[in-house]
């Protein structure tokens, strides 16, 4: 019995020092094993008086269960070993790039467009689309602009024939819906518009949104609550927003609305020309003469009606610095959305 | 329209500065575009007399000229052509600063002294005037500070006004909305009659009363052309964008620039008769002033005498009865011409005058009287002369009727969302000149003749809104009910679709839906597009019938910059015309060319082909979860390779097309890869399967594996339609692996590897229900496609 625990320390120090699995079992074997070292002591046990047996066989007993979990760890920590050495041959470089189709993108303008419907959305307007080749009366006359009102030379308009043009809105489709839908009515018409004008800062095609809600009780400081928190949303930011009386002949009152420049936070720059102010979108109470031409009780109802320039927006957010870039589909910019 | 500050403030003078007015009228709907002194920024500089000018000994366009400055006499050389001993002209003296922060030094000019700098208008920034010296009066203060002797502390304010504000496009309608604005009366200058001192008229006939409604006229006799207008009238017109021409013309632009009512006066030896205000005889000639001989149509209204056209009416005045410096008898005509009925006449001769800007848009009917006697008062005290009677005829049927408009106070609640004080309201429409009566439900308002924009009640809310301030109103959120709406599962929407294509590595463009017409034939040589009757120019002169003319020239430009590799779509209308009526489809279209994968490590460089463009458009289809609606079947197309050009149909109707552009496109459109493209029209692929569940089976499938050799012409589809035809009710699946031609194989024919899965929901398949299906499947290709088993 004295010669236990130096035994028990040289099976530890032999077991940490083996370094396979073959040797290990060498040391089960030569200390735990039927004829090993323990196993012949705790055979010796009945040697020992019925006093001393039962307290001897405990010490004997802990140092073989310690031998046998020393044992155990040590084969466990061998196996992980080998399989971390052949996972680690399997090694690759992980910065390489992934393979597959590139991803590719959305044009600015339709993302900007999506956004606007995503904001109007939220709040129960319809998304509705109309033709671009539209008849004289939709494009102006429905909407107030008879022939040759002074207000048809602030539209540069291509014209098909005397009675087709090219939308110079997207207006029309308010009126088509108007005349098919009775309202209340929660609307968003985007799309392309043109006007007969190309230079640096106009494209002879370019985008609207324009929104249309009739209701009973709709009043202009609705209009003025609806646009500031969209235009704040828009931007993602608080920034100031006024309107300034204006004119379209199938708004009344109408207005102009300015945002604080986005670019110099009011303080004035070259992109809101030293104002301050950025002009964005013209808005109003929808004329009575346009819910007449559409068969509307201007008594019972109220309307509000706003339009947007798309890439002038899109311009602002992303601080695209010329227009022209939109329509060029340089991959160059594209890859940029 | 652009008025001066000071001009603004003899009739009306707020205590607050040129900006703050600025953005007061701005706020009140009169846009202001721009501000601009009147003059550079100078000092130093005075009123000089030249005392003497000598040629320069050394230089033959130089003058060596003696000057008055006030203080003392100076020498100044100097290149102006009218240097000459008593002109007075603007002297910088020595230590003055011109604008640009030009600093006026001692000089010495080939060997001579000079001591400042005599100077033309440019030279001050006053205009664009550099022939010579600016001329000042002959009473003009030798010594007096310049600045304060011409008044240069001033602004132009330009306002950019909007169509329905013809009342503001005079200084007299201006200072009425600062008056209200500022809540300061308006003090116009004192229009008094001038007796007539003639009794020389000239008879007036209206022929066409309902265009011209009232017509003033005057003779005057005896006037001095030679009279320049004076200095304080030049300044003025200046100061509103105008040039000074001769003391007729700048009179009569005067009245129009403070009274917004536009006149013209006639040379009165050279009309014939009287006057005749009558529509054009159609073709009869008329020569403008401004040199041009218009053919005028029978729609057009004119002044004539009793043998032929003097004036194209409320536009121009002709140059065969135009005053002229032999003037010395003239006809003055102040008129009204109805705004609806002039509107658009003169855009269809290419014309537009500061008159036919105002009568288009409407002058004040009561006001021609008033002109005249203005316009008189100033013609005599400039040019002299004896005036004759003002006459004036009248269609008073034709005259505006201005019915009187009612304003309910429910409807400022209503429409603008607050209540306004009552008084404000009265305030506010008075003081535009409205005649307000109080009523039970509101206000009774008769409206003014110079106001061609207020008719209905929504038009006084508009003014009670522009006045008060938009941005003083309240602002709410509108409330509405929670209804729910319609959102078809069954309806796919675009924004999906060009994520789905993003996700695919493609970009969106967006191209302009007009197209070159010589591309535009090269796709669609059929059809006869859309034209523009204006367009911007003749490349962009059809509406497109195909996305494609854009989307290639989209694709041109980018591989142009040696991109190698370029995917796009577009979605957007064709313009296709019908036998009834033109049709405007929702399309998709796509291209791809060059290289299949952006250039990597893992895939060698590939060249795209037609079937990643086709595996690109079923996974589109796919999204519908009605992939065997559509099917694909070899065609011809013009613009494509004859071999590799498809139809896409979904349901047996052709929804679109895809294929590889014709090499002999490609070469001529300068393309050096590959391209394929396809276009679909949208709503095919828009148009949804609802999911619907089908019990998963308990039971194995089986597959079995078949290799036909078919003939090479038999196409895959077709192989495909049959095998799911024939195979009967247990067949789950059907891939087709494997398309082999060449060694061992009849070079005619080609072998189809087709993977056949069975299986059953209720049971176990036998072997003999799977040989069953196969047997019936190689017998029928057997008997349609004489397919052979490969062995």
């Amino acid at each position: 019995m004295e010669n236990l625990e130096p035994l028990a320390a040289e099976a530890r120090a032999a077991i940490e020092a083996a370094e396979d699995s073959a040797t290990l079992e060498q040391l089960r074997v030569d200390y735990l094993g039927k004829k090993g070292q323990i196993t012949a002591l705790l055979k010796g046990l009945g040697q020992l008086s019925a006093e001393e047996r039962p307290q001897a066989g405990a010490k004997i007993n802990a140092v073989k269960e310690d031998l046998q979990a020393l044992i155990g760890d040590r084969k466990a920590a061998m196996a992980a070993a080998a399989v971390e050495a052949q996972l680690s041959a399997e090694t690759i470089d992980v910065t390489l790039p992934g393979r597959g189709q590139s991803t590719g993108g959305i044009h600015p303008v339709s993302r900007t467009m999506e956004r606007m419907a995503e904001f109007f959305g939220a709040i129960g307007f319809d998304v509705v689309e109309g033709p671009e080749i539209e008849d004289d009366y939709h494009n102006f006359e429905a909407l107030n602009i008879p022939a040759h009102h002074p207000a048809r030379a602030m539209h540069d308009t291509f014209y098909v024939d005397e009675h087709t043009v090219l939308r110079t809105h997207t207006s029309p489709v308010q009126v088509r819906v108007m005349e098919n839908q009775a309202p209340p009515l929660k609307i968003i018409c985007p799309g392309r518009v043109y006007r007969c004008d190309s230079d640096l800062t106009h494209t002879p095609m370019f985008h609207q949104v324009e929104g249309l809600l009739i209701d009973e009780h709709t009043s202009f400081a609705d209009l003025k609550g609806v646009i500031e928190a969209f235009l704040r949303e828009f931007f993602e930011r608080e920034l100031a927003v006024r309107f300034r009386p204006s004119y379209f002949p199938f708004t009344e009152p109408s207005a102009e609305v300015d945002i604080q420049c986005v670019n110099c936070g009011g303080d004035g720059c070259r992109v809101c020309s030293q104002t301050g102010w950025l002009e964005v979108m013209g808005c109003g109470m929808v004329h009575p003469k346009v819910f007449e031409y559409s068969n509307i009780d201007t008594e019972k109802y109220t309307g509000f009606a706003f339009g947007m320039g798309v890439e002038r927006l899109a311009m602002l957010r992303y601080g695209v610095n010329d227009l022209r870039l939109f329509f060029d589909n340089d991959l160059r910019f594209l890859e940029q959305f | 329209m652009i008025i001066s500050e000071q001009w603004l403030r003899e009739w009306v003078s707020p205590q607050i500065s040129t900006e703050e007015l600025a953005h007061q009228i701005t706020m009140a709907g009169l846009e202001v575009d721009a501000v601009d002194p009147v003059a550079g920024e100078f000092s130093g500089v005075v009123v000089a007399e030249i005392l003497s000018a000598q040629p320069h000994p050394d230089a033959d366009k130089l003058r060596v000229c003696e000057v008055n400055t006030g203080s003392e006499t100076v020498q100044i050389v100097c290149g102006a052509p009218n240097a000459r001993a008593g002109l007075k002209a603007p002297l910088a003296t020595v230590g003055g600063i011109l604008p640009g922060n030009f600093k006026i030094k001692k000089a010495k000019l080939r060997g001579v002294e000079s001591f400042g700098m005599l100077c033309a208008e440019q030279e001050l920034g006053l205009s664009d005037a550099n022939e010579g010296l600016m001329e000042l009066p002959a009473d003009a203060p030798v010594g007096g500070n310049l600045r304060e002797y011409l008044g240069l502390d001033d602004h132009m304010i330009e306002i950019g006004l909007t169509p329905n504000r013809a009342d503001c496009l005079g200084m007299a309608g201006i200072a009425r909305e600062v008056g209200l604005l500022n809540n300061l009366a308006v003090c116009g200058p004192a229009i008094d009659g001038v007796p007539a001192t003639l009794e020389d008229t000239l008879p007036v006939e209206l022929l066409a009363p309902e265009r011209c409604p009232r017509f003033v006229g005057r003779v005057l006799r005896g006037i001095d052309i030679s009279r320049p207008s004076p200095l304080w009238l030049q300044e003025k017109l200046r100061r509103v964008g105008l040039r000074s021409i001769d003391a007729v013309v700048d009179v009569t632009n005067y009245v129009m620039m403070e009274l917004g009512q536009p006149m013209h006066a006639f040379d009165l030896d050279k009309l014939q008769g009287g006057i005749r205000v009558r529509t054009a005889e159609q073709g009869e000639s008329l020569e403008l002033l401004d040199g041009q001989t218009v053919e005028l149509n029978s729609d057009t209204l004119v002044i004539a005498d009793h043998n032929r056209a003097v004036a194209m009416a409320g536009v121009m005045g002709g140059q065969q009865t135009a005053v002229s410096d032999q003037t010395t008898d003239l006809f003055l005509e102040v008129a009204f011409f109805t705004p609806e009925l002039l509107a658009g006449k003169p855009r269809s001769y290419g014309l537009h005058t500061d008159a036919s800007h105002r009568f288009e848009r409407g002058v004040d009917f009561t006001l021609q009287t008033t002109a005249m006697e203005r316009a008189t008062a100033l013609l005599l005290e400039i040019v002299g002369g004896q005036a004759g009677p003002v006459t004036e005829t009248v269609s008073a049927a034709h005259v505006p009727e201005r019915p009187d408009v009612v304003l309910r106070a429910a409807r400022i609640k209503r429409l603008l969302g607050f209540e306004m004080e009552h008084d404000e309201v009265t305030r506010i429409l008075s003081g535009l000149g409205l005649g307000v009566s109080v009523t039970d439900s509101g206000w009774r308002c008769t409206v003014p003749s110079w106001r061609f924009d207020i008719a209905i009640e929504a038009d006084l809310l508009e003014e009670l809104a522009r006045v008060y301030g938009y941005n003083r109103m309240p602002t709410t959120q509108p409330t509405t009910d929670l209804v729910i709406p319609p959102r078809p599962e069954k309806t796919l929407a675009l924004p999906a679709l060009r994520r789905h294509l993003a996700a695919r590595g493609y970009r969106e463009a967006i191209t302009y839906s007009f197209v070159d017409p010589r591309m535009q034939r090269v796709f669609d040589p059929g059809l006869h597009p859309v034209a523009l009757a204006n367009p911007i120019s003749a490349d962009m002169g059809v509406m497109r019938t195909s996305l494609l003319p854009g989307l290639v020239s989209a694709v041109l430009r980018n591989t142009n910059r040696q991109q190698p590799r370029v995917r796009l779509f577009e979605t957007g209308l064709r313009f296709l015309p019908g036998e009834d009526c033109l049709k405007q489809v929702p399309t998709l279209a796509m291209v791809i060319t060059g290289d299949r994968f952006a250039e990597n490590w893992s895939v060698p460089a590939q060249a795209t082909d037609f079937f990643d463009l086709k595996g690109d458009l079923e996974s589109l289809c796919a999204l519908t979860r009605s992939e065997d609606s559509f099917s694909f079947s070899a065609a011809r197309r013009d613009a494509f390779h004859p071999g590799q050009t498809a139809l896409l149909s979904r349901d047996e109707e052709v929804v679109g097309y895809l294929g590889a552009l014709h090499p002999s496109v490609c070469q001529e459109l300068g393309l050096n890869t590959a391209l394929y493209a396809c276009e679909i029209t949208l709503s095919a692929l828009l148009q949804a399967e609802l999911p619907a569940f089908a019990e998963l089976s308990k039971f194995p499938e089986v597959r079995r594996d078949l290799a036909v050799i078919v003939d090479k012409d038999v196409s895959a589809g077709d192989l495909l339609r049959n095998v799911r035809a024939s195979a009967g009710s247990y067949l789950t699946d059907l891939t087709l692996f494997d398309v082999y031609e060449g060694k061992g194989i009849d070079p005619k024919r080609k072998s189809v590897g087709l993977g056949l899965t069975f299986r059953d929901s209720s049971r176990t398949l036998s072997d003999q229900d799977v040989n069953l299906a196969v047997d019936q499947v190689v017998d029928s290709l057997g008997k349609n496609y004489k397919a052979e088993l490969r062995n």
